[in-house]
């Protein structure tokens, strides 16, 4: 018999790898071109809202809308990066900040617009709502495949960054964007890719939140926030700092939700305060 | 001669940039037009007047200091509570509620401003709206003290200076907000042109550098961070008091998001950004309250994706270049 701690441990973990999922592409691309893009959860949102509606409008199976979501917030992301983004690389922080936080509030109103403003249900077949019962504790199906699909995905990133050719590219245009501009690296394309990859693994994980955490036009705002402690915390261009972070960030959010339920988030922000006076460039920054 | 003409320079440099233009002045008389004009919308017009004192206190760190804060409107809700919890426990006395307010937020804006100094870029974006979000939180789960998501109720302010009563139509309302609203914008515009705001302007340009010439950046930014934060919780307590009532949004991130719209749309950096903003901003919106919240986010959001792409220095700095071309040619 297992005590109810590991059950915590589990959801959390798995919550973990949800916002891992959502957050990756944002720390790459964000130490890649430091550009503060506030906007990476509407992508997010996108996906979760592709999975909904194609689910319930059109009777997609579960698993299919799921490259779906990828792809169409992939696809949207880089129209958005040709049309706005590009042009503000070199702007100041502000600039950013309130082009991103305007696409935000767009895309959350063009979301209440079309889909309303309540909760979406999904509705999934009865395999992935069940669970599994394993020394005393059950375990959701749906949370045991979510963390799957992360652990499949950290695995590939990691080995696409350490081994491929495009992955040595993005290495590089991370530590010095300006040397690997020297020596003839297309930094543009590489972060244009870049970009579009992580966007889709937000719209995957926005997709996959909407069983867990539920879907409405809020998220875009609400997962911002957890995102931007992920990347802040993780470190700035880190696969791994981001994983980390974002374990430590579910768990602690669910245990603390659990045990302390007085005091809600307000735990979660101030580990993140102290986090980064401790170490301002992350756990696992390097610059 | 030359030598004594060198060293008052500098005094002169600032004498000629304090000097008060026609505009302003005219400016300022224009405010007192709707008591005369205008007299269904003195309720609006001290609404304007007071989120254009909260602009003007975020443009003191974001247009002139360079910290783009995610979380100002912390500083307006805890001035705001200050307010409206001295006056629900039995002193209801405005003037001295203001100053307890700004006690109030400038304690917690000089608490964060050791933090907030040390930090540039994402961590400090970060760190604000960290604190911003902690503060909401907080005032979230002490419902008992602040009535969570209900607002705080039976806020009582007294006669101002024991003789005028807060009216229906927003007389008192709007001539107390006006005249707080000058009295610190002639203080902030004193702080701007002085050499400590010269040398905070450096500090936007260039932080590791301004030290080199003698002015200490991270003593500075807590200096005006501080200023800044107290005068927020003044406008916050200014709410309080007219309204008579206090919600949770007064302190949320919609709230500093909002602010930065404002004070963008006017222009980042100069005085009157924040009060031009406002006053737009808030117009419009009483325009447009029929439209649907989610909606009226929609145009704010074109409207930022737009002056960002098209009046980076916000409608102030579009009309200063106008100016500037039509007198060249």
């Amino acid at each position: 018999m297992l005590p109810p701690i590991f059950g915590v441990l589990f959801d959390g973990f798995a919550y973990g790898m949800l916002l891992f999922l959502l957050s990756v592409g944002q720390s790459v691309t964000l130490g890649m071109m430091n550009f503060i893009n506030l906007a990476h959860c509407s992508f997010a949102m996108l996906g979760g809202y592709m999975t909904v509606a194609l689910m319930t409008h059109y009777g997609w199976p579960f698993f299919a809308t799921l490259p779906c979501a990828f792809i169409v917030a992939a696809v949207v992301s880089v129209g958005f990066e040709r049309l706005f983004y590009r042009r503000l690389y070199r702007a100041s922080d502000l600039d950013q900040v309130l082009l991103t936080i305007g696409i935000v509030f767009i895309s959350v109103a063009v979301a209440a617009y079309i889909f309303g403003t309540e909760q979406k249900p999904l509705p999934l077949p009865e395999y992935l709502r069940s669970s599994l019962t394993f020394l005393g504790l059950r375990f959701a199906v749906y949370r045991l495949i979510m963390i799957a699909i992360a652990l499949a995905i950290t695995a590939l990133l990691v080995l696409t960054v350490e081994y491929t050719r495009f992955g040595a590219r993005v290495r590089a245009a991370v530590d010095n964007e300006r040397m690997a501009r020297g020596l003839g690296i297309d930094v543009d394309r590489t972060f244009a890719i870049t970009f579009a990859l992580g966007s889709g693994l937000a719209g995957l994980g926005g997709a996959l939140a909407v069983e867990i955490v539920g879907l409405d036009p809020s998220f875009a705002l609400t997962y911002l926030v957890y995102v931007l402690i992920v990347v802040s915390v993780g470190g700035l261009g880190s696969i791994s700092g981001s994983f980390v972070a974002a374990a430590l960030l579910g768990i602690s959010d669910v245990a603390g939700k659990y045990y302390v339920p007085a005091i809600g988030a307000f735990l979660i922000y101030l580990v993140m305060i102290v986090l980064l006076m401790w170490r301002p460039r992350g756990l696992f920054g390097r610059r | 001669m030359a030598l004594t003409r060198s060293f008052d320079a500098p005094g002169l440099y600032f004498q000629s940039r304090t000097r008060w233009r026609l505009v302003e002045i005219v400016f300022w008389l224009a405010t007192l037009l709707p008591f005369a004009l205008l007299p269904d919308y003195l309720i609006l017009a001290s609404q304007i007047a007071i989120t254009a004192l909260f602009a003007l206190s975020l443009d003191l760190i974001l247009g002139y200091a360079g910290i783009v804060s995610l979380g100002h409107a912390a500083f307006f809700g805890v001035g705001a509570y200050a307010a409206g919890l001295l006056s629900k426990y039995g002193w209801g006395e405005p003037i001295t509620g203001l100053l307890a307010a700004s006690i109030a937020a400038g304690i917690v804006g000089y608490a964060t401003s050791f933090v907030i100094c040390r930090f540039r870029h994402l961590a400090l974006i970060m760190l604000t709206l960290g604190f911003g979000l902690m503060l909401e939180e907080l005032a979230n789960s002490a419902g008992w003290l602040t009535g969570g998501f209900d607002g705080l109720q039976g806020i009582e302010t007294w006669k101002l200076f024991g003789h005028f009563e807060f009216d229906l139509y927003g007389y008192v309302a709007y001539a107390y907000s006006l005249a707080v609203l000058f009295i610190l914008f002639v203080f902030a515009r004193r702080l701007i042109h002085s050499p400590f705001g010269l040398s905070l302007r450096g500090i936007r340009e260039n932080y590791v550098r301004m030290p080199a010439i003698g002015a200490p950046s991270r003593a500075h930014i807590r200096t005006i961070y501080t200023i800044s934060a107290a005068m927020a919780g003044i406008a916050g307590a200014l709410l309080a008091q007219t309204t008579e009532t206090l919600s949770l949004d007064s302190l949320g991130f919609e709230r500093s998001a909002e602010l930065l719209v404002i004070l963008v749309l006017g222009g980042a950096g100069r005085l009157y950004g924040g009060l031009v903003g406002a006053m737009i901003y808030m117009i419009a919106r009483d325009r447009f309250s029929g439209v649907e919240p989610q909606y009226w986010y929609f145009w704010i959001g074109v409207l930022l994706v737009t002056v960002v792409m098209i009046l980076p220095n916000g409608i102030l700095g579009g009309l200063a270049k106008l100016a500037a071309r039509w007198s060249r040619s």
